[in-house]
């Protein structure tokens, strides 16, 4: 059972002299940059927004919008203990996945600590597909110690894959002759031919809203960015950014690696790491299932109930609760958390956020002490916070097959 | 599954058979599973050739009195051969050192002077460590009143060393042979045969850091006869009372049963399946087998988390001692020495030992190749026909993995090994009737151990007492209820002393 790490030659490391990656997308998505706004996502550029981050926001919410997640790291599983495998790596049950389908999951340490999340795509009874934000192959490889016949291939480079959210997303698609597409329930797989090539849809994304993902060759990545982008003119298609998925997120109910949680490898400090249970990821650890790594932790510890909480927060005022210390009264005397995420929800009108709160508190008063700005001038205000239990944002037509308007 | 019984314990090695006494002895059901045709693991008595026998281990250093007692083992036919085994470093000019338990002849006065105080320091110490190989070891980060307490008796016990011996083992322990032997002798004959115990059985040689006085010490913690008893029968004679022992306390053996994974329901050990196909439950199962092959191949990763494997997949396996019989039809004259009645180390100073070391390291082997010979025959004709003997050897070093593969270079290294002995017993060749060479990867095929290795898992600090094999299954449960280890991979470690077995045994016994 060899352990091994294959980097790559010195050569083939084109981004030393560029100081980036380009996509597949980034002929496109640069000519539309018209700001050259970037951030840089696993070494490639990302753009944070286009040209205006709240109209791209409001087209995810009101049209359709793309996102370039090609620097997303993409996995493949192959081989006959590969459902096995990831049974024992995951908290959901794999084995009760269907071919065809996608399951959000976690892995975790033995101390039932989440080491990352990601989207877990079954493409065949032998062959699984798992994306995540941040590269991970080194747990993969050592999940796979003890089995045998388990290939996996960091596939990043080889697939393109592009996020098309939004209520016009679906008709958007049908319009460009992926016909059947509205049959395609949520968290369901299709393929289709196109242009000579595959195209694979999921129907999933990171937005809350009715929207597609689209797993193609990178060949086909310019001519596909370009007919989305003729034939979504009067289907009212946006490029999206950081910024505006980061909200639309938000408003979703998702978390963020690095925002909202560091993965159990990358912490440092004692408890800097996170459960799943205290991230509200309660309902994917399947306790009815086989072994699965960090199980008698995560046993033990949902027993005990003493386990910080991930709560949604609705606060008062219009003030994002930024940065915000929590505290079980208004005084500010007893401190019981801090906000990992905060924005006031255009869609929503609610000043919303997310606080991850002290175990022994989750049921009590909660207050945020919210510093915000005038002209440069400093103000203090101590909000009261409701808890709030569902996703701030999640329409109908997001769950509906066929998707309405389509 | 229509049989059932309390516990399973498979592997018949000594380790399995002692935990197997203990817990019939204490009432319960079990049922030993041995792979092979013939019980005892390691330890077993073999026929090499016909009418010669002997054991892959052959003397008993680290045997205690207190499991031949509570086990009743004379009653059931245990003897030694000889009480206590002179060691001989063999020079080769045919002037040699005799080491005994209170004797050292062939060397200068002042060797002679620093030997008293060596040993004595030594068994003190070792005495001193003794209970604590026959303990089962605190948990990692526990705060449990029996883990402080045994923490709490550990430093007690050094203690009692007083403060300057207190503070000289802790110096001493992790020390390299070669450091101490320079400390205290000249003679570079006496420091290669002196340095053999620290180092033999271990990817160890005497300049490697890390455990080996440490080592050295486990291997004095027998008490038995002096300190190098060897059994009557092969360590085989053993084996055989130990069987008997458990037969008669009830426990059910059976050879031939090689078993191809443990059950699991609830994710609890719920008994095992045999290769044949059969199902036999139980309540607790046992396994004598090494970590690796418990874990993987019988358990399987799927049952385990992800950490806890990988330290399982890293424990360092690969065993470096070579063993070889030799079916002789006469005593080999060896230069210089009346009668080869002793345990011989032949190697010539510690610089010897370590070359033979540095070619295994790159996965060769050295043309001198060190070794520790018994001739059991002499104490105990009846593992030859009339007349003949049997020449055991442990040779080091034989990497695991051997660079070209071993088909190919069985010949070479059986060829460097007799030359090795020829310089010492120039006529033994002719004396040869039949041969048996055991490698390490012999050993791995032959006794189903991961490695061939002496310890099922290195003997070192990193897998030492509350990390042996690793934490988390260390106090012989394992992450999976009701699956136990009791074999030489557990704590102490290897060497025949059945104290694995036995504190597996009280493990259980508190626990079910
Ligand atoms: C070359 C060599 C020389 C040695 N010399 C000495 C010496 O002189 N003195 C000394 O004290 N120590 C010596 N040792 C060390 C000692 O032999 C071992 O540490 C000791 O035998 C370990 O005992 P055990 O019972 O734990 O395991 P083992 O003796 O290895 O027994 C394990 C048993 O489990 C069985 N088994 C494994 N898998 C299965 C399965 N799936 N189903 C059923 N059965 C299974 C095996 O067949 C085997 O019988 C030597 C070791 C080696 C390698």
């Amino acid at each position: 059972m060899p352990l091994q790490a294959k980097l790559q030659s010195v050569d083939s490391i084109s981004h030393v002299e560029t100081g980036v990656l380009h996509s597949p997308f980034h002929s496109r998505t640069s000519a539309l940059n018209i700001n050259q706004q970037w951030s840089v996502w696993n070494g490639f550029a990302s753009a944070i927004y286009y040209g205006d981050a709240l109209l791209e926001y409001f087209a995810t919410r009101n049209a359709c919008a793309v996102f370039d997640v090609s620097p997303m790291r993409k996995y493949r599983f192959q081989g006959v203990e590969v459902e096995a495998m990831l049974n024992r790596m995951v908290t959901r049950d794999v084995t009760a996945q269907k071919v065809d389908t996608v399951a959000y999951n976690v892995w975790c340490t033995d101390a039932g600590r989440v080491v990352d999340d990601g989207t877990l795509f079954r493409l065949a009874n032998d062959e699984f597909m798992l994306c995540c934000a941040d590269p991970c192959l080194d747990w993969f490889l050592l999940s796979a110690v003890g089995f045998s016949q388990v290939e996996i291939t960091d596939i990043s480079d080889a697939v393109a894959s592009l996020a098309l959210q939004g209520p016009t997303s679906c008709a958007l698609l049908k319009a460009m002759g992926f016909d059947g597409i509205d049959h395609c329930k949520p968290f369901q797989i299709m393929r289709f031919p196109w242009n000579g090539g595959d195209i694979m849809i999921s129907r999933t994304g990171y937005t809350g809203d009715l929207g597609y993902e689209l797993w193609l060759d990178p060949g086909l990545a310019e001519p596909l960015w370009d007919a989305l982008f003729e034939q979504g003119r009067v289907f009212g298609i946006q490029p999206l950014g950081d910024e505006s998925l980061d909200m639309a997120r938000l408003e979703a109910g998702f978390i963020a690696p690095d925002v909202d949680f560091h993965g159990a490898l990358h912490t440092v400090e004692l408890h800097h790491d996170h459960s799943p249970f205290e991230l509200g990821l309660g309902w994917i650890v399947n306790f009815k299932k086989t072994h699965f790594t960090g199980r008698a932790a995560l046993e033990r510890e949902k027993a005990s109930g003493n386990y910080r909480r991930l709560v949604k927060l609705d606060i008062e005022g219009n003030k994002p609760a930024e940065n915000s210390v929590l505290y079980a009264d208004s005084h500010c005397r007893r401190e019981i958390g801090y906000v990992t995420s905060a924005m006031w929800s255009p869609v929503v009108k609610a000043n919303i956020a997310y606080g991850l709160i002290e175990a022994k508190y989750a049921d009590g008063e909660i207050w945020a002490e919210v510093y915000h700005q005038k002209e440069l001038r400093w103000y203090r205000k101590v909000a009261r916070c409701l808890k709030v239990s569902k996703p701030f944002w999640s329409p109908e037509r997001a769950k509906q097959t066929p998707p309405p308007d389509c | 599954m229509s049989e059932h019984y309390d516990a399973i314990i498979i592997g018949g090695g000594h380790n399995g058979l002692t935990c197997a006494a203990y817990l019939a002895k204490a009432g319960r059901s079990v049922l030993v599973l041995e792979a092979a045709a013939q019980l005892g693991g390691l330890g077993a008595t073999r026929e090499f050739a016909p009418g010669y026998r002997a054991s892959v281990a052959h003397t008993l250093p680290q045997l205690g009195r207190q499991l031949v007692a509570d086990l009743d083992l004379e009653g059931h036919g245990f003897r030694l051969a000889n009480a206590s085994l002179p060691t001989i470093a063999l020079g080769q000019d045919g002037r040699h050192i005799s080491i005994g338990d209170d004797s050292l002849l062939g060397v200068s006065a002042q060797d002679e002077a620093a030997y008293g105080n060596y040993r004595a320091l030594l068994q003190r110490f070792a005495a001193a460590l003794n209970p604590f190989w026959h303990k089962c070891p605190p948990m990692v980060g526990s705060r449990g009143v029996k883990d402080m307490a045994t923490l709490g008796q550990f430093g007690w016990k050094l203690r009692t060393l007083g403060r300057r011996d207190m503070r000289e083992i802790m110096r001493m322990m992790f020390l390299p042979a070669q450091d101490l032997m320079d400390e205290y002798f000249e003679n570079p004959l006496l420091k290669a045969a002196l340095s053999w115990d620290a180092n033999v059985g271990s990817k160890l040689a005497p300049r490697s850091p890390n455990n080996a006085v440490l080592a050295l010490l486990y291997r004095m913690s027998g008490d038995i006869g002096g300190d190098l008893p060897l059994p009557a029968g092969g360590v085989g004679g053993l084996i055989e009372a130990l069987a008997a022992s458990a037969g008669k306390h009830g426990a059910e053996l059976r050879i031939d049963s090689a078993v191809s994974r443990v059950l699991l329901e609830d994710r609890r050990a719920c008994g095992v399946e045999l290769a044949n196909g059969d199902l036999v439950s139980a309540s607790t199962v046992v396994s004598n087998a090494d970590p690796k092959t418990s874990f993987f191949k019988l358990l399987g990763a799927r049952h385990l988390d992800v950490q806890f494997t990988h330290r399982i997949n890293r424990l360092r396996t690969d065993g470096l001692v070579a063993k070889l019989h030799l079916a002789l039809d006469g005593l080999p004259t060896i230069t210089g020495l009346e009668r080869p009645d002793g345990r011989m180390i032949l190697a010539e100073s510690m610089q010897a030992i370590e070359n033979a070391f540095d070619r295994a390291k790159y996965g060769d082997f050295a043309t001198q190749l060190p070794m520790e010979v018994v001739i059991p025959t002499l104490h105990d004709p009846a593992l030859a026909p009339e007349g003949k003997h049997v020449l055991s050897a442990l040779v080091q070093y034989a990497p695991c993995r051997v660079s070209g593969g071993w088909a190919g270079r069985r010949e070479a290294f059986l060829e460097a090994v007799l030359n090795s002995l020829v310089r010492y017993a120039p006529a033994i060749r002719e004396q040869v009737v039949a041969i048996e060479l055991l490698t390490p990867e012999d050993l791995e095929a032959q006794f189903r151990v991961t490695g061939g290795h002496w310890h099922h898992a290195e003997f070192a600090i990193d897998t030492w007492w509350m990390n042996r094999p690793t934490y988390g299954a260390s106090q012989y449960r394992t992450p999976v209820e009701g699956f136990y280890l009791c074999g030489a991979g557990a704590h102490p470690g290897g060497g025949i002393m059945g104290a694995a077995g036995a504190n597996a045994a009280r493990a259980i016994l508190k626990e079910t």
